[in-house]
């Protein structure tokens, strides 16, 4: 029975692709009117404007980002840029997701102990509030000192980042039942153990998955942002700071790379959303677009 | 074990305060008797907060009295619902979203650790009982709010309760829908012969399904009178004519109005229910 006015795959491609167009044309049309003159084949436009923000060094043109992903990442190597951000993006996901899975365990751990012990939610949700109000470029280096400049400290970063959202959510998600469906379940005499799995639990999966969706990019960014001081050579995090260090020689490397960690931000993004879509089907819930 | 004529629900002496003596505490109910015996269908009716739904769970150990006592089957009402002899339908269906009709109705007999094929025949039985046998792999939201409630019926019966205990199931339904309902709970149980604890706003509806009313007063909660309805059985459409019928809706609203405060009409009060309860759940 369809319940929502949900438009086929066509469309919704066809409004990804037509609003990139969008992004293309602006991005472009300012540099056109304001950034640095354009020179291709012996053809030549001076922009009458001079916009600070669009010359090619702050805003390179889509298309040198784009020939940067072919081009070789390093002069006389023989892996692309795209190659070598592609292999990156991996290290850093794998680092990510685990982080993100030991996050969302101890985030539903934590939840089901605060639901049922008030005390234990009166007297450590505070730490746990304030645990995300601490900088994690502050937190980083002593978590990469204390636990040695290796993936671990990345982990650590990235399930850090995880446990926070999940745990409010589920805190909500596992109190969510209707009263009288935890009082049907009393009138069955069912204990506890019963109650959680299969009334709390299913009913605090919606709650569950848009904290994940949060989550899985910010375990993304946790990971990106421990790489540094962690050490780890072969992640996104070190790309971004080799390639800010070439950024005068070489902007468009910066931008491809800052691409590159959009895309796996997407990618895990849309696996957590494909879960949801999966584990919650047959409810009557219209799903949402994110 | 019990005798055969001994009642399903003996209450004795029993009152009910909420909040703490002296700070504000409110007696729900104030010396209640009733006895029930088995196979009974006995409607609870009266004013907003006269306390039948408080009298409600305090048969099914939902909540506790604060004096006097509750036996069900000759055990307290706590090692009766230990004993899962109760079954329960609310205003709302409550029906877990996240599992199909049939899997709804399997949910008590999977707490009750029955096997699979046993679980699967019994709730089969139920929901053909409750003329749902098509429905079986539908989501609550895919059907209207009548087969919501049937659901919720097959559920309550799926265990064989000694008891059902039934709090406005059909508030939030439409009049047509309601004496439906009411035709569709009368043959239920007439065919499985057990006891039925009824509450309602609906003076027409408790006199068409009951064999007793049993009518309440507000401030302090308690019982005022008891009225036998002798109407023959099996009831329908024909019966809501009968001229006893008649007389017995009057019986029923003259002993209403003799307590004072006036009896408000039924749609309006159970659909301000429903929106402050949140719907559907």
């Amino acid at each position: 029975m369809p319940r929502s006015r949900e438009r086929g795959w066509p469309w919704r491609i066809g409004i990804f692709v037509a609003f990139a167009a969008l992004i293309l044309v602006v991005w472009e049309g300012v540099k056109f009117v304001g950034g640095d003159p354009w020179r291709y084949f012996g053809w030549e436009w001076h922009p009458p404007l001079d916009i600070r923000y669009a010359s090619d060094l702050n805003l390179p043109h889509v298309w040198e980002i784009v020939g940067a992903l072919a081009a070789p990442v390093r002069r006389n190597a023989d892996a692309s840029l795209g190659q070598f951000l592609v292999g990156a993006a991996f290290h850093t996901w794998r680092a990510a997701a685990i982080g993100f899975v030991a996050g969302a365990v101890i985030g539903i751990g934590l939840a089901a102990l605060f639901v049922h012990s008030r005390l234990l939610e009166r007297s450590l949700v505070p730490y746990v509030i304030a645990s995300q109000t601490i900088p994690i470029v502050a937190l980083a280096p002593m978590i990469a000192f204390a636990f040695g400049r290796d993936v671990v400290s990345v982990v650590i970063i990235a399930t850090y980042l995880t446990f926070f959202p999940v745990t409010i959510a589920m805190i909500r998600g596992l109190r969510s039942p209707d009263p009288r469906a935890l009082e049907l379940m009393r009138s069955y005499a069912a204990g506890r153990w019963s109650v959680f799995w299969k009334l709390r639990m299913p009913a605090s999966l919606p709650y569950l998955f848009t904290a994940l969706k949060i989550s899985a990019t910010a375990s993304i960014v946790g990971a990106i942002v421990g790489e540094g001081p962690g050490g780890i050579p072969d992640g996104l995090g070190r790309a971004i700071i080799n390639f800010n260090n070439q950024y005068i020689s070489g902007p468009e490397k910066l931008w491809a790379t800052i691409v590159a960690c959009a895309a796996l931000g997407i990618a895990f993004f849309s696996i957590i959303r494909l879960a949801e879509q999966f584990a919650l089907r047959g409810r009557g819930a219209v799903p949402d677009a994110a | 074990m019990t005798e055969p004529n001994a009642p399903v629900v003996r209450i004795s002496g029993v009152d009910k305060q909420f909040g703490v003596e002296g700070r504000g505490a409110t007696t729900a109910l104030s010396g209640i008797d009733l006895t029930i015996g088995r196979g009974e269908f006995v409607s609870l009716i009266g004013p907003s907060g006269c306390g039948k739904s408080t009298l409600l769970r305090l048969i099914g150990d939902l909540t506790a009295p604060t004096t006097g006592s509750i036996e069900v089957n000759g055990k307290t009402a706590h090692s009766a619902r230990l004993g899962r002899e109760y079954g329960i339908v609310f205003q709302a269906p409550v029906l877990f979203e996240w599992r199909s009709v049939e899997e709804n109705v399997r949910l008590p007999l999977e707490l009750l650790g029955m096997d699979r094929s046993e679980r699967e025949t019994r709730a089969h039985a139920m929901l053909e009982l409750v003329e749902l046998g098509e429905f079986t792999r539908h989501h609550a939201h895919q059907l209207s709010g009548g087969m919501q409630q049937r659901v919720a019926i097959a559920r309550a019966l799926a265990l064989e309760p000694s008891i059902m205990l039934m709090d406005e199931p059909f508030g939030a339904l439409d009049e047509m829908t309601r004496e439906r309902m009411n035709s569709e709970v009368l043959r239920i149980w007439q065919r499985t012969g057990t006891t039925i604890v009824f509450v309602t706003h609906s003076i027409p509806e408790a006199v068409f399904l009951s064999t007793r009313v049993v009518v309440m007063s507000a401030r302090p909660g308690r019982i005022t009178e008891q009225i036998e309805v002798d109407l023959p059985h099996p009831r329908n459409e024909e019966t809501r004519e009968d001229p006893r019928y008649f007389r017995l809706v009057t019986q029923v609203r003259e002993a209403l109005r003799a307590d004072g405060g006036p009896v408000r009409d039924v749609p309006a009060a159970s659909e301000e229910r429903v929106v402050a309860e949140g719907g559907i759940g």
